[in-house]
């Protein structure tokens, strides 16, 4: 039996909903029975190959985090949305109130402590966007994990549900969006 | 519960019928504190039994089907069709009376598929970052969210930039979160006794302004102790130096279904009563 490809990444996010798969614990045995991990922080593998489910974490905050996207939706046949800040930007999206040069500003010129103060330039740093963006305004996503983690006990029914080719419902006892 | 299909004897008991299920009702009532009294749940955002409605969020719409079905069958056969419902139109529950003998239809696939659309519509034309938000698990607007299944905001997100007033030193407002349902107007006005709240502007400019010479909570009456204070479904009125009292993971829709939980219940007794 080949067992089901699935990628994970984080963009602008900060791993906990990463962290919260890993707190299926033992349960992850058994989905490691029947599926394995290509592009993801699990495996280190940097680039994503063709895969079964895609699971992204975090907004688009940046050019990187767009590029990186769009590699998982083409590569992906079902494309998840996991956590508040793929959903709808979460935290990082509060930035959104301020101009993005503010918010630069106040943290690399004005923030508590900062010596020599400047603006960070380098050629190889990922430009940021305007805005923290929810993933579905720049891809199309086949469905959404809500929750700031998502709990083990979702994922685990998420991987089940998709893993035997039911169709994914939550619960409303596991429907929660903090 | 009764089962009914006579309008008629409906109407001699000063009855409506909701999803099949005949309730009573008082003369003057709406059709969502008939169903709210009765146990039926209605989803509903800018209702609160006791103020005056208001019929903004939309929530509450609900069906009143005309029916043929009390055609006896001779008449069915002059019909030459057998039409169980005919004519239907949407209602806002929370303004439109109870009137005996109407037929209505609340939990449907349909209505709830509306409903949800229209929550969507609320969290994407506002700031909704719940896990920022020190009132998630004690809010309506997320409780109706998850009550409708709703698991994304659909629509690309307005994001606004709305005013913050941390002025007072007890009550706090922020507009981010305010979805405009005017229930601390009206309870300011109505409960209250202090007219402390109003919107103004319209569509998207829309936004809730302090009735104080300078438009600040500080300089005006409000009091930690108000009805509108309270009253607010959202996170938009906050207490101060209360946050986080109860944990997240044990707040009210954490623990309960929002069809479980009488709203009204909800806010302390002692509140709003001078
Ligand atoms: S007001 Fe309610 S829906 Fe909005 S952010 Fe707070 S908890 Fe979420
Ligand atoms: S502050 Fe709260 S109660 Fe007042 S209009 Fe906004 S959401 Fe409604
Ligand atoms: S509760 Fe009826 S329109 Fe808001």
């Amino acid at each position: 039996m080949t067992r089901i490809r699935i990628a994970t990444t984080s963009l602008a996010g900060c791993f906990g909903c990463h962290m919260s798969l890993l707190d299926m614990d033992e349960r992850l045995v058994s989905i490691l029975e029947k599926a394995e991990f290509d592009r993801s922080p699990f495996t280190d593998i940097k680039h994503c190959g063709s895969c079964d489910i895609g699971l992204v974490e975090g907004g688009i905050c940046n050019e990187e985090n767009v590029h990186v996207l769009r590699e998982f939706r083409k590569n992906c046949k079902i494309l998840i949305a996991v956590g508040a800040c793929a959903i709808n930007g979460g935290v990082p999206a509060l930035r959104n109130s301020f101009q993005l040069r503010a918010c630069l500003e106040e943290v690399y010129l004005h923030g508590e402590g900062v010596e020599n103060p400047q603006i960070p330039n380098d050629a190889e740093l990922p430009l940021l966007l305007d805005k923290v963006y929810p993933i579905h305004e720049v891809v199309q996503v086949d469905f959404y994990l809500p929750g700031c983690p998502p709990s083990a006990d979702q994922f685990f029914r998420m991987f089940n549900d998709l893993i035997s080719g039911n169709e994914f419902s939550l619960p409303r006892k596991l429907l929660h969006f903090d | 519960m009764m089962k009914t299909d006579n309008r008629q004897d409906q109407a001699a008991r000063n009855t409506i019928t909701i999803d099949g299920q005949e309730i009573p009702f008082q003369h003057g009532q709406t059709i969502i504190d008939a169903a709210l009294e009765a146990g039926i749940y209605i989803p509903h955002l800018c209702h609160r039994s006791g103020l005056s409605p208001h019929g903004s969020c939309r929530l509450c719409m609900v069906d009143i089907v005309d029916r043929k079905e009390t055609l006896g069958d001779s008449d069915r056969r002059r019909e030459g069709k057998i039409q169980e419902e005919t004519r239907s139109r949407s209602v806002a529950a929370c303004t439109m009376p109870a009137t005996a003998g109407q037929w209505i239809r609340n939990n449907t696939p349909e209505l709830n598929e509306a409903r949800k659309v229209i929550t969507q519509m609320l969290f994407t034309e506002g700031n909704h970052i719940c896990p920022s938000c020190e009132h998630s698990g004690n809010c309506t607007l997320q409780a109706v969210a998850y009550y409708l299944g709703m698991l994304d905001g659909h629509f690309p997100p307005f994001f606004p930039r709305r005013d913050l007033d941390a002025s007072h030193p007890t009550v706090m407002l922020d507009r981010d979160r305010c979805i405009l349902c005017e229930l601390c107007v009206r309870a300011s006005r109505e409960a209250d006794g202090k007219n402390m709240f109003a919107i103004a502007g319209r569509g998207t400019r829309a936004r809730l302004i302090v009735n104080s010479a300078s438009g600040m909570l500080a300089d005006s009456d409000i009091e930690m102790h108000d009805l509108a204070v309270h009253v607010c479904p959202v996170g938009a009125i906050l207490i101060k130096e209360q946050g986080y009292r109860v944990p997240i993971g044990q707040r009210t829709f954490d623990l309960h279904q929002v069809e479980e939980i009488d709203l009204g219940k909800t806010i302390p007794p002692e509140m709003g009563q001078k």
